[in-house]
């Protein structure tokens, strides 16, 4: 693909609207579920005292992976010079940009205050991972933009790949304090190892080249033209390399649980006795996101793009119950106060294993952010040339 | 909404007299109540708590804390404020059967506090760990991170609240050690107490840093430990014979 221009979406009309108003419906689902909650407080949410990050919380974290995630084709253009890469490099910076600021305001609008965002964004606690992401999330917002005007606007193209390397630093640098935020946290052990940085980081490999390829297969049929074969096949490659990957560093981090003797009874939790964290883990982490696309991929014939949209839609599935295993099965596994002691009683369930079970109002407000991600995509591409097409 | 003023204006002026006053009056006013002196490092506040003279079934400390704070619940205890609870254990290896109350291990290096973005979780210099209410944007990391569950996050609206513990839907709080109490020179708190007034003298209250404090002789005479000394937290609240 060497001759290309970029083009603007030119889907047909009715459809356009149609998913634009869908869309738009979603997030205003999304906005009144967020408001609800916000007013009658957050008895209303499947969460409580002890399960303090719920559903919206797997949504924003699995979308900032993912918003790191997907840039990797355009760091394979800009940082490793790939040249097949380089028509999708804004598209995929496009996609990085709108998959941030959707699980940041989840985020935000989780908050107990969400009146008070401008407080976070002026008092610093230095020593809190927390607010080095933000500073990360911001910095990250900066350099995309940089980075896409700098591949859109044809005068300062040769900067672009500059300020690519540097997304790309940026972006490993994101994930790692988005995998931090958990490894911080010294008396939860299901996340006091330091593979949990690098298990984060292949899984927004994964997970954002399986959101690449379908948002690029959705394009491709709103705007009626065929993916290349080379292109299918190089991501199918690189799914492949990600699938292998993240199954290493997954027996990696379990492994390194076992080691640690006193870790040893939240991870038989989560591989044996935990119940549906187990059956989350094994059927929806394990089963359907990482073995069963591997080798639904490794049988399957070179190139066919429509094996390849499902590998990414189980990925993606599977993505989504892995992120749920981390945060809620991290949070549903007492906390060992008493090494030495069995808890028989207590009024603030120190003895039981929570249970999660989220409220309509948290998927509301999880798919109203997802589908902002996606409307920011359709009415850009609809209003800025991103779609490379043969000259 | 005018309910919500008038406590809004109240906790304010609380908070005015606790924090900012204080340190307004430090420098020229001649210290007469301790609430016109600074908060200084001279004292370091510390409760030691004999779990043998704590009596299964007896909830007097929590009761207390809960009038002291304002702490009505709604019914619904997983969403529910808890301060204080009654926790009962049983040792691995003995069998002993202990109940004791679990709070706020007020940390010397209190991961609450480091991961707060805001910095809303905060030490004061005398040890005390509390969350400031007006700046916690109730983002529940204190609660992920706190080794001892001792946290509550309001979810619901408070309809009545005590103008000496200003409290508020959508943030994180607990165990403060009776600040206020203290700031107006008291030397306990209300758990300490009931516990004591029940009989049972289970928990003592004072100043580490003084030596004759009753809570030093009560450290000194028992050979308590902290929970998790493994973690190396350095809390400031001692157990003895668990
Ligand atoms: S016990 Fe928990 S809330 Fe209290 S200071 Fe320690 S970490 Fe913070
Ligand atoms: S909930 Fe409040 S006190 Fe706790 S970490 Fe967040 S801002 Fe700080």
């Amino acid at each position: 693909m060497s001759d290309y221009t970029l083009n603007k979406l030119k889907a047909p009309r009715l459809l356009y609207w149609g998913i634009f108003l869908f869309l738009g419906f979603l997030i205003v689902i999304g906005l009144a579920s967020s408001s609800y909650m916000e007013h009658e407080g957050h008895y209303v949410t499947g969460m409580n005292n002890q399960i303090v990050w719920g559903l919206p919380h797997i949504f924003a974290v699995t979308l900032i992976v993912i918003a790191s995630g997907v840039l990797n084709i355009a760091s394979m253009s800009s940082a490793f010079n790939k040249k097949l890469y380089k028509p999708l490099a804004p598209l995929s910076a496009l996609f990085a940009i709108a998959f941030l600021i959707a699980g940041l305001i989840i985020l935000v609008l989780d908050l107990g205050r969400p009146d008070r965002l401008i407080v976070a964004m002026t008092t610093y606690n230095f020593k809190s991972i927390f607010a080095w992401n933000i500073f990360l999330y911001s910095g990250f917002f900066v350099i995309l933009a940089v980075y896409i005007w700098s591949m859109l606007d044809f005068n300062v193209t040769r900067f672009s790949s500059l300020v690519g390397k540097i997304a790309f630093g940026w972006r490993i640098i994101l994930t790692t304090g988005t995998g931090s935020i958990f490894g911080f946290l010294v008396a939860r052990e299901a996340y006091s190892t330091a593979v949990l940085a690098p298990l984060f980081i292949v899984m927004s490999l994964l997970y954002g080249t399986a959101v690449f390829y379908l948002l690029l297969r959705v394009i491709s049929r709103l705007q009626s033209i065929n993916i290349p074969d080379e292109i299918t096949k190089n991501i199918r490659r690189l799914m492949i390399i990600f699938l292998l990957a993240n199954i290493y560093f997954l027996i990696l981090y379990h492994i390194t649980n076992l080691y640690i003797s006193k870790q040893i009874a939240v991870e038989s939790f989560i591989l044996l006795n935990g119940g549906g964290y187990t059956t989350m883990f094994w059927l929806g982490q394990v089963g359907l996101g990482l073995v069963i696309p591997l080798l639904y991929e490794m049988t399957n014939d070179e190139g066919r793009s429509f094996g390849l949209t499902i590998t990414s839609l189980m990925v993606l599935v599977g993505g989504f119950f892995a992120v749920a295993v981390i945060i809620i099965g991290g949070q549903a596994f007492p906390l060992n106060i008493f090494p030495d002691h069995i808890i028989l009683e207590s009024s603030f369930y120190d003895n039981v294993i929570h249970s999660y079970t989220p409220s309509i109002f948290e998927f509301g407000l999880g798919v109203g952010g997802t589908s902002l991600a996606l409307i920011i995509i359709l009415i850009l591409i609809t209003n800025l040339k991103f779609i490379p097409v043969k000259k | 909404m005018n309910n919500r003023r008038h406590f809004l204006v109240k906790s304010a002026s609380a908070l005015t007299m606790t924090f900012i006053v204080p340190s307004l009056l430090s420098s020229n006013a001649q210290a007469k109540k301790p609430l016109d002196q600074k908060v200084t490092d001279k004292k370091s506040w510390g409760m030691h708590i004999d779990v043998d003279k704590c009596v299964d079934g007896c909830t007097a400390c929590v009761d207390a804390c809960n009038e002291e704070n304002g702490l009505t619940g709604f019914g619904r205890p997983e969403t529910d404020s808890q301060w204080i609870r009654k926790i009962k254990i049983k040792d691995k290896t003995t069998e002993k059967i202990t109940t004791m109350p679990m709070l706020c291990q007020h940390c010397e290096n209190p991961p609450c506090c480091d991961v707060c973005p805001t910095g809303a979780s905060f030490k004061r210099v005398d040890g005390i760990v509390m969350v400031n209410q007006h700046t916690c944007i109730g983002c529940r990391y204190c609660m992920m991170a706190c080794p001892f569950k001792a946290r509550s996050f309001v979810h619901e609206t408070l309809t009545t609240q005590n103008t000496n513990a200003p409290r508020g839907k959508g943030c994180v709080e607990s165990c403060n050690l009776c600040v206020n109490k203290i700031d107006h020179g008291s030397d306990t708190t209300a758990c300490e107490d009931a516990c004591s007034k029940a009989g049972h003298n289970a928990i003592t209250f004072g100043d580490l840093k003084d030596s004759n404090s009753k809570v030093r002789l009560a450290i000194e005479s028992n050979s308590p430990r902290r929970l998790r000394d493994d973690l190396n937290l350095k809390q400031k609240v001692f157990y003895s014979n668990i």
